[in-house]
């Protein structure tokens, strides 16, 4: 048999094909607009949950027996556990940064002699509050833990020290957030939902209604190739997504007032590996379905867990481990991460590398299924 | 062994097949079908709905996989060459499948592109002018009546210049005028050299075919020249004119000897293989306010007998 490479020129007629339907076709292009726009409007009201056994760091520079018991009852509480020793502020800052913790306790020199002494020491608590649902409770919790768990070190005449306004200054930091405003993690959160759905939905009809209406009879009796056909049906919609991205950046800022802290050149740059990931995903479906309702079904059947186990929904750490699991194969996980790396902690290309990796390997994993997949007979 | 009689084939056959056989399921939708059809020739492909033409071509041009046999279209392999038959094939589908969402003269840029026309845009143009497409250019496919659709279908697989068109029924839902400028057009290209496989239920098409071949439930019954089919059906056919006929073809069905009887307004035609035996059973019925003449069989009654005879074979 003769090798048939890939041919730009048949690749380049299917884009300009599927630009003309799409252009014709109002309705779906209307919805692909007007989704984002829904759905940032439905989407102002947060979803509450409880998690636990959130990431902590611990940069401690005492060693009395107050520091001792003030880390074993924040460990006891079960809302935090220690992941990492730092000896360093700039290491601290690198963990949260990354997202690798969503704590770091920060007890200064001499905590405990100061303590005793009643000069109230500091105990810093820097949270990461991208998401404040994740971290409102523990750190709600984190108040009493502290006053209780010194009140059993506290005795004889160090009682006094219990009255008002108790033995440690707690301070609080939340960064990223300060204000631990919901709408500012959910609106750039958002940006993922709805390329997930739109890009999903969209290629997942791309195959079967040429299959529906019989013109893939007459495309398959043509040269072409799986992969031009597969390339052909993303790119435009690749547009469609950038579309959609500018959409909801504006929304952002301009009606939503989030702060965006980070290149917006670098999450349009990222945001390509996400949408052709979603769009690969399409394609598949379109090739597994018999008809558009299949399809479609499909492409919730994706979008569920996307929505539900990405964090997005729910904070990601709250979530049982077998939820996490599945949750960090879907892309949504990693792309939320990422746009609110970007936008709300001014994340570089090195930080979000962690979230991209896996990403690109979804891409890669359900592109090469879809053109598998796609048949070159009616068989 | 299996390929070498592949090799040997002559190459004035465009479509040089054997043995061709297609399964959905546990059913044989094409049964073993052997086809030689020459060089700038028509050939017309009839048979009942649901026999297996469609799928006969799909295999053809490689949309589908043949379960058994093997052979050459165009010189080159049907089993393993596939993409090169696409290139040199235009395919006719029965049911109209260009894009309705883009205009006449979108679909035929599309096909174009595809098929790496050079001088694209002149390509499209002139096929367009050609079949009286130009002021139309820029209507939707899906507004388009059955007739311009035919026009389009053919105009768009005719733009790479392929050596063999498979047209599979053009004409149906299209009206005689229509119908008849395109037979035109289909001899003027196989005088030019090209090779047409068409399927059609119209006897009048099929008359106009160099030569022409039958097949009901996936078999094929008979083939050849539209004269030595008659012939070799060795049927005997009488007509029977007068008024009021309805009562006499009631009379006559099921006589032995008697394959068919078939009413074509004040005329009845009553067909049968065994001549003997049909004169036997029609003598009784002479005279009276009845005419009787024998006549030379057609297309259409040899068919029809044809069918009667798989059906009691096959079904
Ligand atoms: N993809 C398929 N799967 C199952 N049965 C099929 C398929 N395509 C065709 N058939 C069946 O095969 C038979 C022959 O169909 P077809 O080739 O379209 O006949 P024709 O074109 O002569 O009318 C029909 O009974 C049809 O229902
Ligand atoms: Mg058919």
């Amino acid at each position: 048999m003769k090798r048939h490479p890939f041919s730009p020129r048949r690749f380049w007629a299917m884009v300009v094909k599927e630009f003309i339907q799409m252009r014709r076709d109002r309705v779906t292009f209307g919805m692909m607009i007007g989704i984002p726009l829904l759905q940032l409007i439905l989407f102002g009201f947060a979803i509450n949950s409880d998690p636990k056994h959130l990431p902590t760091a611990v940069l401690s520079a005492d060693q009395g027996i107050f520091s001792r018991s003030l880390l074993f009852a924040l460990k006891n509480s079960d809302y935090f556990r220690f992941v990492s020793e730092v000896n360093s502020e700039a290491e601290a800052q690198k963990l949260l940064d990354g997202g690798e913790v969503q704590f770091v306790v920060n007890i200064p020199e001499n905590f405990s002699r100061k303590l005793m002494r009643g000069e109230r020491p500091t105990v810093l608590l820097e949270a990461d509050a991208t998401d404040p649902v994740a971290t409102g409770n523990a750190i709600s919790a984190i108040t009493t833990l502290i006053s209780s768990a010194m009140d059993r070190d506290l005795k004889g005449n160090l009682q006094r020290l219990k009255a008002t306004p108790g033995p440690v200054d707690l301070r609080l930091h939340r960064k990223y957030n300060p204000e631990g405003i919901t709408r500012f993690n959910i609106v750039p959160g958002l940006m993922g939902v709805v390329l997930t759905m739109t890009m999903v939905m969209i290629t997942a009809l791309a195959v079967t209604r040429e299959r529906e209406r019989g013109t893939m009879e007459n495309l398959l009796a043509t040269p072409a190739r799986p992969f031009e056909v597969m390339l052909g049906k993303i790119v435009p919609y690749i547009l469609v997504g950038y579309i959609q991205i500018t959409l909801i950046l504006l929304a952002a800022k301009l009606l939503f007032q989030v702060p965006i802290v980070g290149n917006p050149v670098l999450l349009y740059a990222v945001a390509l590996v996400f949408i052709t990931a979603n769009l690969s995903v399409g394609i598949t479906f379109s090739t597994l379905g018999q008809n558009q309702l299949q399809a479609v079904q499909m492409a919730f059947f994706f979008f569920l867990p996307s929505l539900l186990l990405s964090g997005f929904m729910f904070p990601f750490r709250g979530m049982p481990d077998w939820a996490q699991a599945i949750g960090s194969v879907l892309p949504l996980t990693h792309f939320l991460r990422i746009v609110r790396g970007i936008l709300l902690k001014g994340n570089g290309l090195i930080d979000i590398l962690p979230h991209l990796w896996p990403l690109a390997a979804f891409m890669a994993v359900a592109l090469t299924i879809g053109v598998k997949r796609y048949r070159q007979t009616l068989d | 062994m299996r390929f070498a009689a592949v090799e040997s084939t002559d190459p004035e056959f465009i479509i040089d097949v054997e043995g061709v056989t297609k399964r959905f399921g546990d059913r044989t939708v094409v049964n073993q079908i052997s086809m030689q059809v020459r060089r700038g020739e028509i050939y017309g492909f009839l048979g009942p709905n649901g026999s297996g033409k469609t799928t006969f071509i799909r295999m053809l041009c490689g949309l589908l996989t043949p379960d058994a046999g093997q052979g050459r279209v165009l010189n080159y392999n049907i089993l393993t060459e596939s993409a090169e038959i696409k290139k040199h094939v235009g395919y006719m589908t029965q049911r109209f499948s260009y894009y309705e969402d883009l205009s006449i003269a979108e679909n035929l840029d599309f096909v174009a592109r595809m098929y790496g026309v050079p001088n694209r845009r002149e390509a499209v143009d002139k096929s367009l002018e050609r079949l009286g497409l130009t002021e139309r250019r820029r209507q939707l496919a899906g507004q388009l009546s059955g007739g311009w659709k035919q026009r389009l279908a053919l105009a768009a697989c005719l733009i790479h210049e392929p050596k063999l068109l498979l047209l599979d029924e053009p004409t149906a839902g299209v009206d005689p005028k229509a119908r008849r400028d395109f037979w035109e057009e289909i001899h003027s290209l196989a005088a030019r050299g090209l090779t047409v496989l068409i399927t059609t239920h119209y006897m009048d098409e099929a008359e106009r075919c160099h030569r022409l071949a039958y097949i009901a439930y996936g078999s094929l019954l008979t083939h050849g020249a539209v004269a030595d089919v008659v012939r070799a059906a060795g049927l005997t056919t009488w007509a029977v004119t007068g008024d009021n006929l309805y009562p006499l073809a009631e009379k006559l069905r099921g006589l032995p000897g008697i394959d068919e009887v078939v009413a074509f307004g004040n005329t009845l035609h009553i067909s049968g293989r065994n001549a003997a035996q049909l004169q036997a059973s029609i003598t009784p019925f002479m005279g009276g306010a009845y005419r009787w003449e024998p006549i030379a069989s057609g297309l259409e009654d040899v068919f029809i007998s044809l069918m009667e005879t798989a059906k009691d074979n096959f079904a």
